[in-house]
């Protein structure tokens, strides 16, 4: 057992243990943090930086989901700063690739969408890049739209750390980064796949879907997710 | 005092934004008397007045009609709003843009799918040209209030106008922000 961390958050004080994160510690206090890539269950990357806080003083720059609590930590979770930074954050994701909430699957039950709202986002004040990405729907089952991917890596992450398949990874660099099954094949192909659909209750967006579903039409049910987190972890098995 | 000018106008759009400010039922009959509407498509009139109060522009800007008209109305406007997902992120208007300029676009759905004979419609001075982009409106001239949704709600066209019409500065927030 990690030793009892004391500090403060929002200028509240607050204990934790020393092998808690930021984030895990707010939560615990009733503090919500926005979060994007993280996923309860599955390791935490950083990759979204919707939980920037600001640590001590002058205030650094931190990420809440992979940031350890240390003794006398000061953390501001809700300042003018972050909330810009914030808001910049979502809409530089809605700039990146080609989001059109009114004609997607998830519109309606898309965690992107909803940060927008909460971040106060009326327009996106970046230039849109409109990149040309393929939609793959050689799976049966589903399908993956590299327009609506905002590249959290939760499909990886849950495919890797639940199903224990490592179907799907990351290729490529910075703008041009893709999540790709396999050896970069279409997802139909996949000798890993074991078609749990794990992937797409995971994703934040409409990016991984079920096949037939239509606009609006998508709604995600992570209770599977949960339920095999629980036996693993907690060892109830029952629903 | 002076009722308030208003216009509204659509550019590349549905018209579904015009169709959902209809859906503001009996509170158009209120509104008739707080308002004077100066300029739209659902009345007759032909000249975008010099002066106007309040400006709703549904659509994107994707052809030179477009831009020149939104440029227009910019100078003889005191506030402008985005009204709806195109004129505020392009949204499916600009679905467009990641195929290529306007010469792809065209030759996709003139050459590519046409029949025998098919040919780049033209016709100077009637026709207008294709912007290589479709781009929101905020991305041409600087705009005072955005009105999200596809289409947004009544209750939303409602929300600003009433703050409008006030003259409070109007500002959305919360679920009235949501796109889609």
């Amino acid at each position: 057992m990690a030793a009892v961390k004391t500090l403060s958050i929002d200028g509240r004080l607050i204990n934790a243990r020393g092998d808690q994160t930021i984030l895990e510690a707010a939560k615990e206090a009733g503090i919500a943090i926005p979060t994007l890539c993280h996923l309860e269950g599955v390791s935490d990357v950083g990759a979204c930086r919707m939980c920037l806080v600001e640590v001590g003083d002058p205030p650094r720059l931190m990420p809440a989901c992979t940031t350890q609590v240390f003794e006398e930590m000061k953390v501001q979770t809700s300042t003018e700063r972050l909330r810009n930074f914030r808001r910049m954050i979502v809409e530089l994701l809605f700039a990146e690739r080609n989001h059109v909430c009114a004609v997607c699957v998830a519109n309606g039950n898309c965690e992107l969408q909803n940060l927008a709202e909460r971040a106060g986002m009326d327009h996106v004040r970046f230039d849109y890049l409109y990149p040309k990405l393929p939609v793959d729907i050689s799976h049966e089952r589903f399908g993956i739209d590299h327009n609506r991917c905002i590249l959290c890596t939760r499909c990886v992450r849950v495919c890797d750390q639940i199903e224990g398949a490592h179907t799907w990874d990351v290729a490529h660099r910075g703008v041009n980064a893709r999540v790709i099954t396999d050896m970069h094949q279409p997802w139909g192909t996949s000798p890993t796949c074991t078609s749990c659909g794990k992937c797409m209750q995971a994703c934040p967006t409409g990016a991984i879907f079920a096949q037939r579903s239509t606009v609006a039409e998508m709604e995600r049910n992570r209770s599977m997710l949960t339920f095999l987190i629980n036996a693993r972890e907690k060892k109830q098995w029952n629903i | 005092m002076e009722h308030l000018k208003l216009a509204t106008m659509w550019l590349a759009g549905c018209s579904g934004c015009h169709m959902s400010f209809l859906d503001l039922d009996e509170f158009l009959i209120d509104l008739a008397g707080m308002i004077d509407i100066v300029y739209t498509p659902l009345i007759d009139a032909k000249v975008f007045p010099e002066r106007v109060d309040v400006t709703l522009l549904e659509g994107a800007v994707a052809n030179q009609d477009h831009l020149e008209f939104v440029r227009m109305v910019r100078a003889r406007t005191t506030i402008l709003v985005s009204f709806g997902d195109c004129a505020v992120t392009g949204n499916v208007t600009a679905m467009r843009n990641p195929l290529g300029g306007a010469e792809v676009v065209l030759r996709r759905s003139y050459i590519d799918s046409g029949d025998a004979g098919a040919q780049f419609p033209s016709s100077p001075g009637v026709l207008p040209q294709l912007l290589d982009r479709v781009v929101p409106i905020h991305h041409v001239v600087p705009v005072d209030v955005y009105i999200p949704g596809c289409p947004p709600p009544a209750s939303r066209i409602r929300a600003v106008l009433e703050q409008l019409i006030g003259q409070h500065p109007a500002q959305l927030a919360g679920t009235d922000l949501k796109f889609g």
